[in-house]
């Protein structure tokens, strides 16, 4: 069973979208912001991070680039969960390490079907 | 795929109205250069409009839309931050708020606001250094790529040539699953091209080093699909990509040169290389180039068109937890408070266990055995039920967080400079009393400002400083709460108050009366000492409202003022609504509850002190009062061991100043009791506030004093029409 880790502070778009990749056979780790998300992420074991960029305490680029300096992280898929939907932020995300994005708003089906393309 | 996304709603807006807060209390506490809070505030917009899009409030992603990139500019120091575009955006947090409780409610809302604040953000974004962002429009919900023409029958063939860099798998794209990707708009054959690939000693495993060419046919794929799937490595590849009706054998060479080159040269057509190259999807890692460099038997690799199904994720389960509607209201506990719960709970069953051993084999001689259980469970069960009341128990900090914002607006409209200071915002108290106690606050703080708090040149004039203060401070007290609301103003007016409750006709000229009696005139209904009408605490109308709203809580409000130093107004509120102290006594078969802040004393009454007045009421002399007497079984209808007066026990209670003994057959004990509402499990009983189940399953109801001083008026004042009606009569038959 694929294991992602799921980091954002909004409890509701984390909700979702734990509920969703367990409702579809993945593993769910919970983080709340990106510090969580790197402490949680020493553990190992994850097959795809997906995390939001405007966070508190440390965002989601920082997340991404230090979760690429993890040997266990190096090929790790990791996607950005934003609503910027500019050019700027996705660069940004893709200089950090960033696999891809997923733009919100998105629905359950965007999300399962976005993951396919980096995790099977 | 069928997520009810509607079971996320409620989380969705708690979080919201928690980060309108954050935008609130920063926006009103932002000063230019600080960056931190300016982003706090800026996440908390971005959080908002972001579920808002996510759960399908359009209408909430528009609006916040413009607000976070107001906040945007602001944020990168594009934009100065100066008290117009403060003022804006605490507009706009009220608008936010507005439509989300109308989603809450599922209400509609006035708009007028909406558009208004919607057109000035406009304008100050048209005004900024920079133009709104054309390109950050808010993308369709769905979220469902939509192809440009959808129904199209002819199959189109497409030649992509993908040349990733060699990093490519360091960012955790694999290109497989792009492929596999791709395979969803059709059929799809993959041609590795291993041409450069490097000898095994120079091979770095991190690098990636072929490139593939792909043929898609499809019949509805558009190239703008094909590019989306690649959109995440489109910087880190070269990608071609060019289309052939299938109808035409000969292929137009519309692609890269080099690449029909390349695949004219050293691809065999795939079909030959199928059955013996076919790479499994599932069985390749994400370090894509190891794998297939390692496959070096052929120098192609074909990859099968077919996914296998077993390898994509499972269909989604229905969700087996479905949520009701989204009143039910939800409280965030504290991990420490579920631990310390936990850990009873573990005490408890400790408790029983011995317990049920002791019973396996008991005997006289185990009797003190027994009474230390029995007293350890009671013990048990006295942590685990303040432990659960704890649980109910949130910081008052909740409903204080208004209050800011409440002063700087006020000051804004009378011009008043005031400062808030709160203190013990931590002091915990019960979600229900948190509550309903809110308006009052409120009503309370806003007499401060605009009563309490003098005008400046007042201020000036009588040697205090340009600044108003109002306090907010909230402690324990005994079993209660205290919540004090204190201003450095002019202080209550005694003789001003006195004499506007004579002009009311609310008390006569002559009495004389002390300065609490005095501040108390200001809860009676209709008064008023505010010479012209404000729009903030208007006319005194809600005075005897707050006074009654902290009644109903279980609670009494007290004045303090000094003339010329300022007044304090102290609410004492119980910590809970749930559990009552209360005094058990008898009327016949029936046992009472009488809740214990009530009662004043407890009495034998003695024959001499009685005074029979006009009609049933009887009047009890005690000390200087003369309290009226209520035979509980009378206003009940309960056959009782006592009917007379004489002799009998009286509970003196006290409610709205006024004293009155309850006369009853016996005084039980005195105990906590679990209160339980008539109303959900039956219905309203006047002179009755609950219900409780005693210690032997017995249920006696608790006496709703104020209630039941109330009736015994009625019924004294209906005795005596009825009455002065027969005299009537007989007058008239005369």
């Amino acid at each position: 069973m694929a294991k992602v880790l799921v980091v954002d502070d909004s409890n509701s778009i984390r909700d979702m979208v734990s509920f969703t990749l367990k409702g579809a056979g993945y593993q769910t780790v919970e983080a709340v912001n990106g510090q969580e998300g790197l402490s949680k992420a020493q553990a190992g074991g994850f097959d795809l991070v997906i995390s939001d960029v405007n966070m508190p305490i440390m965002d989601g680029i920082t997340l991404c680039q230090e979760l690429r300096k993890l040997p266990s992280f190096k090929f790790t898929p990791i996607l950005m969960l934003t609503t910027e939907s500019s050019t700027d932020m996705k660069m940004k995300g893709k200089a950090a390490g960033a696999t891809g994005w997923l733009v919100k708003p998105f629905n359950p089906d965007k999300l399962l079907s976005t993951i396919k393309r980096v995790i099977r | 795929m069928s997520v009810d996304l509607s079971q996320f709603i409620p989380t969705f807006l708690e979080e919201s109205f928690e980060g309108l807060e954050i935008m609130e209390s920063g926006l009103l506490n932002l000063e230019a250069g600080d960056s931190e809070m300016i982003n706090a505030i800026f996440r908390a917009a971005h959080s908002i409009k972001g579920g808002a899009g996510t759960f399908g409030f359009g209408h909430v992603t528009e609006f916040t839309h413009l607000v976070e990139t107001l906040l945007d500019e602001m944020r990168d120091g594009r934009r100065e931050i100066n008290s117009q575009e403060k003022e804006v955006l605490l507009a706009s947090v009220d608008c936010i708020r507005l439509m989300i409780e109308a989603i809450q409610n599922e209400s509609e809302y006035d708009d007028t606001s909406i558009i208004m604040v919607s057109a000035q953000l406009s304008e100050l974004l048209a005004n900024g250094n920079e133009p709104a962002d054309g390109n950050s429009v808010i993308s369709d919900v769905n979220g469902s790529s939509e192809s440009d023409d959808p129904i199209s029958s002819n199959k189109t063939k497409w030649n992509i040539l993908f040349i990733p860099e060699h990093h490519l798998v360091q960012t955790g794209n694999d290109p497989l699953l792009l492929f596999s990707a791709l395979e969803d708009f059709g059929e799809l054959t993959a041609t590795a091209v291993l041409d450069n690939l490097p000898s095994i000693i120079e091979m770095d495993v991190e690098e990636l080093y072929m490139h593939w060419q792909l043929t898609l046919i499809s019949d509805n794929a558009t190239e703008e699909d094909i590019r989306e799937v690649f959109e995440w490595v489109e910087d880190e590849c070269e990608l071609t990509i060019s289309k052939e009706e299938l109808e035409q054998p000969k292929h137009e060479k519309s692609g890269s040169a080099e690449a029909n080159e390349q695949s004219d040269d050293t691809v065999p057509s795939p079909e030959q290389l199928l059955p013996n190259d076919n790479v499994q999807l599932a069985q390749t890692n994400s370090a894509a180039g190891v794998t297939n460099a390692d496959s070096q038997a052929s120098n192609v690799t074909t990859i099968s068109p077919n996914t296998d199904d077993n390898n994509s994720p499972k269909a989604p389960k229905t969700p087996t937890k479905s949520k009701a509607k989204t009143d039910q209201g939800s409280i965030r506990v504290g991990v420490d408070k579920v631990d310390s719960l936990i850990n009873l709970v573990g005490e408890l069953v400790i408790t029983q266990s011995m317990l049920s051993e002791l019973g396996n084999d008991f005997d006289l001689s185990k009797v003190e055995k027994l009474t230390a259980g029995l007293e350890q469970l009671l013990q048990n069960t006295k942590e685990l039920q303040e432990s659960v009341m704890r649980i109910r128990m949130l910081p008052i900090s909740f409903a204080f967080n208004r209050f800011p914002r409440l002063i700087h607006d006020l000051s804004m409209k009378t011009g008043k400079d005031i400062e808030l200071i709160i203190n013990g915002e931590n002091t915990e108290l019960d979600k229900t009393v948190m509550e309903q106690i809110g308006d009052p606050l409120v009503h309370l703080v806003r007499n401060a400002v605009d009563h309490g708090i003098e005008p400046v040149e007042k201020r000036l004039a009588s040697g205090k400083s340009e600044k108003g203060t109002i306090w907010l401070n909230a402690y324990h007290q005994g079993g209660s709460i205290v919540i004090e609301i204190r201003d450095d103003g002019g202080g209550i007016n005694r003789d001003a108050v006195f004499n506007k409750a004579v002009e009311k006709g609310l008390v006569e000229p002559n009495v004389t009366l002390t300065d609490s009696q005095v501040f108390e005139l200001i809860f009676e209904p209709g008064f008023s000492t505010a010479k012209e009408l404000s729009d903030i605490s208007g006319r005194g109308v809600g005075m005897d409202v707050v006074k009654r709203n902290i009644q109903s809580l279980g609670g009494r409000i007290q004045i303090e003022s000094t003339p010329g130093e300022g007044s304090t107004f102290k609410v004492h509120l119980p910590l809970t609504l749930a559990i009552l102290d209360g005094q058990l006594v008898r009327v016949g078969e029936e046992v009472f509850v009488v809740p214990l802040i009530t009662i004043v004393e407890s009495l034998q009454a003695k024959p001499e002190l009685i005074n029979k007045v006009s009609g049933d009421m009887v009047l009890y002399r005690l000390r200087e009062d003369n309290v009226p007497v209520i035979p509980i079984f009378q206003l009940f209808n309960l056959p009782a061991e006592s009917q007379a007066v004489d002799n009998s026990l009286l509970v003196v209670v006290e409610a709205d100043g006024q004293k009155v003994g309850l006369m009853v057959d016996d005084l039980l004990a005195q105990q906590q009791v679990v209160i339980k509402s008539l109303k959900d499990n039956y219905q309203d009983v006047a002179g009755v506030s609950g219900a409780t189940i005693l210690g032997d399953g017995s249920v006696a109801m608790i006496l709703d004093v104020p209630g039941i001083i109330q009736m015994a008026l009625e019924i004294a004042q209906h005795k005596q029409r009825q009455r002065s009606n027969v005299y009537q009569l007989e007058g008239a038959l005369n």
